[in-house]
């Protein structure tokens, strides 16, 4: 068989197949994660930042790229880490907010990012309760079950969730 | 480690003594993260209760994601074979820089809120600067690292806060916490010979300049707290140039366990 060179937009493809593993419903393109991708000749080179420093998650991710494309039948895969520009929930996809809320973890709330640590106590950020939807809701803690999600609580529904935290 | 590391962007630009330099100070950044994140990962599953439980563990793992940037950045400096995990699991106790504070043991939670406050204090402060580093591998860490450390700054804030002015009992342990570790918390920001000379080159900041910022915020949180802040305490120095309390050779027998018995095994 005579290996095909594969093109940038097929990789893309491909990606989009990739998910988080600690949330499943989201690809690693709406986590935002993959800031490029290049393909010269057989040899495939992705770019991902990762979320939080110490996600576990990093590595099983790249584990998962290099399969979906050896899958494919392409082997010559390098994944370069990129840690500048820092990855910001920002670049969390549209589609990935709304997949989020459905699978029950609040998305993030844009422009809210704990950048004002001297602000202590100050007022929790309002998220919806992705189950009832109502705004009636209070932090818990905010370090929650991974490294991107606090722990809110809904005070209608009085259901615990996870929110997917703004980090900017 | 399936991950490759960035590409250097600087590293041939520095004149072999720099980079000597250079590989021994990030080995202290790294060494430092790596301490204290395994010290709150003793926690793990006996945090007083669940939510607090997992927010040291939190914290502990973004300490050792910033750590393993950093040895990965102190391997490629270094340019011998060794790497990131030789640097972290197969150095001996003298050749730890880290400052004596992330060493001294967890205690209650108390000891631990106030280790992390002066410590965070520091961190959050240097990070915001070292952003700023002309060095671009120092700059992209500090830009990521930092964000966390802010959650951190914030955690341990509120909980001296919770704990000063929270009971008798609270407050008396934390109150004994601080007479305990305060003796440690000058070393953070008081630079040893060899930091000196990088601070002069502009790749590191200058810790004078954190100072007023630390300071302002150590205030009002002690305000906060109702406690005083200590005053005319003899500062401990030498965990930066390998001397070291009685801890840190505890911590490493059992960080080093398994590199140790079982060497080159990797996950
Ligand atoms: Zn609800």
């Amino acid at each position: 068989m005579v290996a095909k060179a594969p093109t940038e937009e097929r990789i893309w493809q491909l990606l989009e197949e990739v998910s988080d593993p600690e949330v499943p419903v989201l690809s690693i393109l709406d986590l935002g994660i993959v800031r490029g991708v290049k393909v010269d000749g057989e040899q495939v080179t992705v770019s991902i930042t990762p979320t939080y420093s110490g996600c576990p998650a990093m590595n099983t991710i790249a584990t998962d790229i290099r399969l979906r494309l050896l899958a494919e039948g392409i082997p010559n895969v390098t994944i370069h880490n990129q840690l500048s520009p820092a990855w910001t929930t920002d670049w969390m996809s549209q589609a990935g907010r709304e997949k989020l809320e459905a699978y029950g973890i609040a998305p993030p709330v844009d422009g809210t990012a704990t950048g004002h640590v001297l602000n202590l106590f100050g007022k929790d950020t309002a998220v919806r309760c992705p189950l009832c939807k109502s705004d009636h809701t209070h932090l818990v803690s905010q370090f929650g079950s991974t490294a991107c999600k606090a722990h809110y609580q809904c005070d209608d529904c009085h259901e615990p969730f996870d929110y997917f935290k703004c980090h900017a | 480690m399936q991950v490759a590391p960035s590409e250097t962007v600087a590293l041939n630009s520095y004149s072999p003594e720099l980079r000597q330099q250079l590989f021994q100070y990030v080995l202290q950044l790294a060494d430092t993260s790596l301490i204290l994140g395994h010290r709150l990962s003793e926690w793990c599953g006996h945090g007083p209760i669940l939510e607090q439980d997992l927010a040291m563990a939190n914290i502990a793992l973004d300490l050792l994601g910033e750590t393993r940037s950093l040895y990965q950045y102190a391997a490629e400096l270094e340019g011998q074979d060794r790497t990131e995990d030789d640097l972290a699991f197969l150095r001996l106790a003298v050749e730890y820089k880290n400052p004596l504070l992330v060493e001294q043991p967890n205690g209650d939670f108390g000891d631990t809120v106030a280790r992390q406050f002066l410590f965070d204090n520091f961190h959050y402060h240097f990070l915001l600067q070292l952003k700023a580093s002309p060095d671009e591998r120092l700059a992209a860490i500090a830009e990521k690292a930092v964000k966390e450390a802010a959650y951190h700054l914030k955690w341990s804030s509120e909980w001296m806060i919770r704990l000063g002015d929270g009971t008798e009992e609270s407050r008396q342990r934390l109150d004994k916490a601080l007479g305990n570790l305060w003796r440690y918390s000058g070393e953070l920001t008081t630079p040893t010979a060899a930091e000196k000379a990088l601070q002069a080159t502009g790749i590191i900041p200058d810790y004078a300049g954190l100072l007023p910022k630390m300071e302002a915020h150590l205030n009002h949180v002690f305000q906060e707290a109702t406690l005083p802040v200590p005053q005319g305490v003899f500062m401990m120095t030498g965990g930066k140039e390998g001397r070291h309390t009685e801890h840190l050779g505890y911590i490493l027998a059992e960080l080093q366990y398994m590199q140790r018995t079982y060497p080159g095994m990797r996950w």
